[in-house]
């Protein structure tokens, strides 16, 4: 089993590499483009974790260390 | 005084700290590995030094603030040794949950690099306390990730109860409120992004972080 985390600061935490992106994307002519957020994707394999733990255990991890949930948000994919 | 310097991989002002320490109060210094699961004996202060723990890999202070010295560290702070965390020593401490809120990517998407005036918010904690009737402060920042955040009902609670020790006289980073320093509930516990270890002797640009140090020594 894998998993992949989706990190991504909250809405209302400033992104500020986001705006950065944001600004050359307008640059480049996509001046239609907006709320450019840049997260991070972390992906691993779960070894011998029983499927319907899975997740939860996934989730234990994004608390404990994957995530600053003072500033950000997760999201897990397990396939 | 009895004072460590914990030393994290990566860390890159841990001597800076020691020297810093020992010529501002004369206090003997030890150097912690991050690996120890037990501090010194008798300590009156644990510093948590500047740099790039853990290579900023995943965030700044994330993986150092599990470390096992950490868990030494919380202990101590419990039973109210001063603890300072300097710079990414900061970052540890938001990250451990010793501090609320985190510190951001700086809003010019820029390292800052610069002596900086503080305005000394609370002249009368144990960190602070020997700057006498001061109210200004300059010492030098160095950081790319500096910027203070806190949700907003964390930011009153942090305002209200007084645990803002420094701010900024000139915002160089984007922080909520320009706040530069800030205390725990308890009181001994002090995160700052300014480094009193790069400004305590005047060959230095200023010798205020030395009054930082030295305010801790009549506790000890």
């Amino acid at each position: 089993m894998r998993a992949r985390v989706h990190v991504f600061l909250k809405a209302g935490v400033l992104d500020v590499q986001g705006k950065a992106v944001e600004n050359a994307l307008h640059g480049l002519g996509w001046t239609g483009v907006s709320d450019v957020r840049v997260g991070k994707t972390i992906e691993f394999d779960l070894g011998g974790v029983d499927a319907g733990a899975a997740e939860a255990e996934v989730r234990r991890m994004c608390e404990t260390l994957l995530a600053n949930t003072v500033i950000e948000g997760y999201r897990i994919e397990i396939s | 005084m009895k004072a460590a310097v914990v030393v994290f991989p990566g860390s890159n002002c841990d001597r800076d700290c020691k020297v810093a320490v020992e010529r501002s109060t004369g206090a003997s210094v030890d150097m912690v590995w991050h690996a120890e699961t037990a501090l010194p004996a008798g300590l009156d202060l644990i510093v948590l030094p500047g740099g790039f723990s853990y290579g900023d890999y995943l965030r700044c202070g994330a993986m150092a603030a599990l470390s096992p010295v950490m868990a030494e560290v919380r202990k101590a702070a419990d039973r109210g040794v001063a603890v300072v965390g300097i710079c990414n020593g900061f970052q540890v401490l938001c990250e451990s949950g010793l501090l609320p809120g985190a510190l951001l990517r700086n809003a010019a998407l820029k390292y800052v690099c610069k002596p900086v005036e503080l305005e000394i918010i609370r002249p009368d904690t144990r960190f602070t306390r020997a700057f006498g009737d001061r109210r200004r402060a300059v010492m030098t920042v160095g950081n790319g990730e500096g910027a203070f955040f806190a949700d907003a009902e964390t930011l009153a609670r942090v305002e209200g109860e007084g645990q803002v020790v420094f701010r900024y006289a000139d915002n160089p980073n984007g922080s909520l409120n320009d706040i530069a320093g800030l205390i725990n509930a308890g009181g001994n516990v002090l995160g700052l992004m300014p480094h009193p270890d790069r400004s305590f002797e005047a060959e230095l640009g200023s010798a205020d972080g030395a009054l930082l140090f030295q305010s801790l020594l009549e506790t000890a």
